[in-house]
């Protein structure tokens, strides 16, 4: 089984989650102001990144709160879950 | 309507009369079986309340033993536990705080606290008192940013107890009930079956009270029982 520690709940079944994408994509301020590449970037584009990623995960079946996890897409390994607003950790893989 | 009728002209004669003496036997085929005679509740005289377990058939094994809870009150309540003006409120309200430690319950009398998320809390009550809870709540909380919903009929409980409790729970539950995991006193929001459920462990026999889904009880309830068979 493999874990993932919840920031209120601690380790629980991978099951209990579900993982919404990467994190920390800041909606355009204005979308009204900004070209119609800009705005697909910001709906479409991800980093797609070989290595640590930061997403967004929510324990949908548990405690229902959002949080954010550092995960290596290499190795799968959860290196770091902070919570929402959270200043992104630094973290090796 | 039913002056109307009386003085309406040509008022069409009830279909009856057109289906003629075969539709009787028909009719009476077709009656449903007598449902279980189910208890009015106290919150609504006159009106009976119905569980989707009623009549359901249990496990017949000693050592797991299951019980339907179905009609405890169950009130949703959301609030700033950092807020000490929440915090009173609550207790003066239910007689306890709700528990701000993670997955755990608080009890006072027969009222119980549990914590579903960090600001989020189920107040549970004996059946019927769910009004009178609601009501004491939105008063002691009134003018602060809190949500008090009665919630009662979304999920009924299912109370398991016996040496094999948790031998059937953890057939198909992710969490870890081992006791040096999860104990009295405390409770959880997971899956059992695939179907989401709140655990709360009341003692060490074990005994746990499931809180399911009225939906997903009938479900539940045949997986519980099945998987009880082994441990007859």
């Amino acid at each position: 089984m493999f874990l993932i520690e919840c920031p209120w709940c601690g380790p629980r079944s991978q099951t209990e989650f579900h993982c919404h994408g990467e994190a920390h994509i800041a909606r355009p301020k204005y979308p009204d102001a900004v070209s119609d590449a800009e705005w697909a970037d910001y709906v479409f584009n991800r980093s797609n990144t070989k290595g640590v990623i930061y997403e967004r995960w929510v324990h949908n079946h548990g405690c229902r709160r959002w949080f954010n996890v550092a995960r290596d897409t290499v190795s799968d390994r959860i290196l770091a879950v902070y919570r929402v607003g959270g200043k992104r950790p630094e973290v090796t893989p | 309507m039913v002056e109307k009728k009386k003085t309406g002209k040509a008022a069409p004669k009830p279909k009856k009369a057109k289906a003629g003496p075969a539709a009787k036997p028909e009719t009476a085929a077709a009656a449903p079986p007598v449902a279980p005679a189910a208890k009015p509740t106290a919150a609504a005289p006159g009106v009976a309340a119905a569980s989707p377990l009623d009549g359901r058939p249990g496990t017949g094994i000693d050592t797991a033993v299951m019980v339907e809870h179905p009609h405890a009150g169950k009130i949703n309540l959301r609030g700033d536990p950092a807020d000490q003006a929440f915090l009173d409120a609550v207790r003066d309200a239910a007689g306890a705080a709700p528990p701000t430690d993670a997955n755990t319950v608080a009890t006072a009398g027969r009222n119980e606290i549990l914590w579903l998320g960090p600001d989020e809390w189920l107040v549970v009550t004996p059946e019927g008192e769910q009004g009178a809870m609601e009501t004491a709540l939105g008063a002691a909380l009134a003018g602060q940013h809190v949500s008090v919903v009665d919630t009662t009929d979304a999920r009924t409980t299912i109370r398991m107890h016996g040496a094999h409790a948790r031998d059937v729970l953890v057939k198909g539950c992710p969490l870890d009930l081992h006791p040096r995991a999860f104990g009295p006193g405390q409770c959880a929001q997971t899956i059992i079956a695939k179907a989401d459920v709140l655990i709360h462990q009341r003692d060490d026999a074990p005994t746990y009270d499931i809180y399911v889904l009225c939906s997903f009880a009938r479900y539940l309830w045949d997986w519980l029982v099945d998987a009880a068979r082994e441990f007859s």
